[in-house]
């Protein structure tokens, strides 16, 4: 009987063949923490006795969720990281080197690795072929010292793509439709495999988008085959050698298999306060909006932010929107700096800030007032996201962002690019 | 073991910013002054009138989201016995198990606010005393009975020097 990709990922790793539902103890390729929940870890292995790393090498502190520092209870806890960083030989990720999973996935993750992160969104490096799952502090302080954890073998629902996206759709829009599709708990402690003649030509920088939000269905892992793009993505990264292909055999068994036809899909845009509660952006246009967020672990790559710059170059903001763009990491900061989309986009009326996680998970750069609205490009619009309760979020594409940003309400990018 | 409370009741899709928002992100190393909000956002009058032993009741997919482990940390410490739901998100699941806070699976459509209930956690038996009727909730696996029977991951680990869980 053939394997999913989850079953010959973990197979490889504990050097037996596996399946779904078996409980097995596996190494560890990469562990990360980031500053909201690397203090954890560190002082669980500090009161342990461990203060060690099995591997520092592949072992990464990020400080990109309140970075720079707002607070100096935030301070503290980022001198801690570093602190411990220094001890162990770990790696520390400091402020201004971008969000943690766009790290991970430019320098870090292999095709058939293992990796675990205090961090929901790990799922990110999926999109490389990589078993990696977000866990707790307790968790992952223990992968760090041990070099092991613990997994229930996921059962894999297939998702299998094709069709052409028509201008102005794209992945977020697919990840989006999926999510509303299986619900927010549609697949929980299930792996999602997305195979396809879409995701086949689809770039790296989209795949990740869809493996990142694998977790908004519950899911564990939102694994992609390696192939000639994994191959050419690495190798853009400097680092070729680490591509292996990797693809589920055809007999492999799913407990469910998902078909999306991606040529008739629209801008999708997901509603106040559940990810799931996704609607075509046609439902929701006019919308007033106060901020926009461009950037995340989701959508703040160079593409992303080039998309916004072709919708909003030679043009201005809508007076009564803010617009925060924030590159996902310094290397695409940089490449942003060298296209001219920063430019374009500050010119625009952005306001720029430094790589990192930005507004995204409501700490600082951005919060909402009582009873306004952002729409961002990343992940999650649970109620208080946006560090108040009384705020509303939507969340969709770059591209809806961008038009989103012109207008003042939420807007369907097709027209502004017509 | 048997734990007894009042339960305190929650709807479907309670996220972990509901528990522990990230505008308090700042009071995550200081879990004591955290567990004051914990659930605020859901229910302000919560983490004023909990009681020790009480518990949290949720529908759907409880604690979605983020892998912050200070949520069921701080339903912990408020006091809080056992979250009881009919289905809890994946790594909600097991950082309670790791903290080492019950959560139980069963059919809270039978358990209403502030209704007395009993949880026996050996026999998997909850009973709803103001109602009057008795629940069953799945037992766990057997890898998270050992973690939690050993008081949580860490101390697991301490205990073994290593994951004893095979
Ligand atoms: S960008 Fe947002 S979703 Fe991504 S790691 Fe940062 S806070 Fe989490």
């Amino acid at each position: 009987m053939g394997q999913t990709l989850a079953e010959k990922i973990l197979s490889r790793k504990v050097g037996r063949p596996v399946r779904a539902g078996e409980m097995v103890i596996c190494p560890v390729d990469v562990a990360l923490t980031q500053d909201g929940t690397g203090p954890l870890a560190v002082r669980q292995l500090q009161k342990l006795n461990m203060v060690r790393a099995a591997c520092p090498g592949r072992t990464v502190l990020f400080i990109d969720h309140a970075a720079p520092s707002p607070r100096k209870e935030l301070s503290n806890d980022h001198m801690l990281l570093r602190e411990f960083a220094r001890e162990t030989g770990c790696v520390l990720s400091d402020v201004g080197a971008g969000v943690c999973h766009q790290i991970i996935a430019e320098e870090y993750a292999r095709p058939g690795d293992v990796i675990i992160g205090a961090d929901s969104h790990t799922v990110t490096a999926g999109a490389l072929g990589a078993f990696a799952t977000g866990m707790g502090s307790t968790d992952v302080a223990m992968g760090i010292a041990l070099g092991k954890t613990w997994f229930r073998v996921p059962e894999t629902f297939q998702i299998r793509v094709r069709g052409r996206f028509s201008p102005g759709v794209g992945a977020k829009d697919l990840i989006l439709h999926l999510i509303g599709r299986l619900g927010a708990d549609g697949a929980t402690y299930k792996a999602l495999e997305f195979v396809g003649e879409t995701i086949e030509e689809m770039p790296m920088t989209d795949r990740l988008t869809l493996s990142n939000m694998a977790v908004e269905a519950g899911a564990k892992v939102g694994l992609i085959p390696s192939d000639e793009e994994t191959r050419r993505y690495l190798a853009a990264m400097g680092r070729e050698g680490d591509w292996q292909p990797l693809a589920p055999d055809a007999d492999a068994e799913y407990e469910r298999v998902v078909e999306v036809d991606v040529s008739e899909l629209e801008p999708m845009v997901s509603a106040p306060h559940t990810v799931d509660n996704v609607r075509p952006v046609g439902e929701l246009a006019g919308t007033k909006i106060h901020q926009v967020f461009i950037g995340s672990c989701t959508n703040g790559r160079l593409a992303d932010l080039a998309e916004a710059a072709r919708i909003l170059s030679g043009r201005t903001i809508h007076p009564e929107v803010r617009l925060i763009v924030v590159p996902a990491s310094r290397r695409v900061f940089l490449e942003a700096i060298d296209a001219g989309y920063i430019r374009e986009l500050v010119a625009a009326g952005a306001t720029v800030l430094a790589p990192g996680c930005g507004p995204c998970v409501g700490v600082h750069e951005g919060i909402l007032g009582d009873g306004e609205a952002s729409l961002n490009t990343s992940n999650r619009n649970f109620q208080g996201r946006l560090g108040n309760p009384a705020g509303f979020i939507y969340l969709a594409s770059p591209a809806v962002a961008a038009a989103t940003a012109l207008k003042g309400e939420i807007a369907d990018p097709r027209e502004v690019l017509a | 073991m048997k734990l007894r409370g009042k339960a305190w009741k929650f709807g479907d899709n309670i996220s972990t910013d509901h528990i522990a928002p990230g505008r308090l992100f700042h009071l995550r190393s200081n879990l004591p002054e955290l567990a004051k909000h914990v659930l605020e956002d859901a229910d302000p009058e919560f983490p004023k009138l909990v009681q020790a032993g009480d518990f949290v009741v949720g529908g759907n997919n409880f604690g979605l989201g983020s892998s912050r482990e200070h949520a069921p940390t701080i339903i912990k410490l408020a006091g809080v016995s056992a979250v009881l739901a009919k289905s809890f998100a994946r790594i909600f699941f097991r950082n309670a198990i790791n903290v080492g806070l019950p959560v139980l699976i069963c059919d809270t459509d039978q358990i209403d606010q502030h209704d007395e209930l009993e949880v026996d956690l050996a026999a998997g038996t909850i009973k709803n005393l103001t109602r009057g009727v008795e629940l069953v909730f799945a037992p766990l696996p057997e890898v998270m009975l050992t973690i939690l029977e050993d008081g949580g991951l860490a101390a697991h680990v301490q205990k073994h020097g290593d994951l004893r869980l095979e």
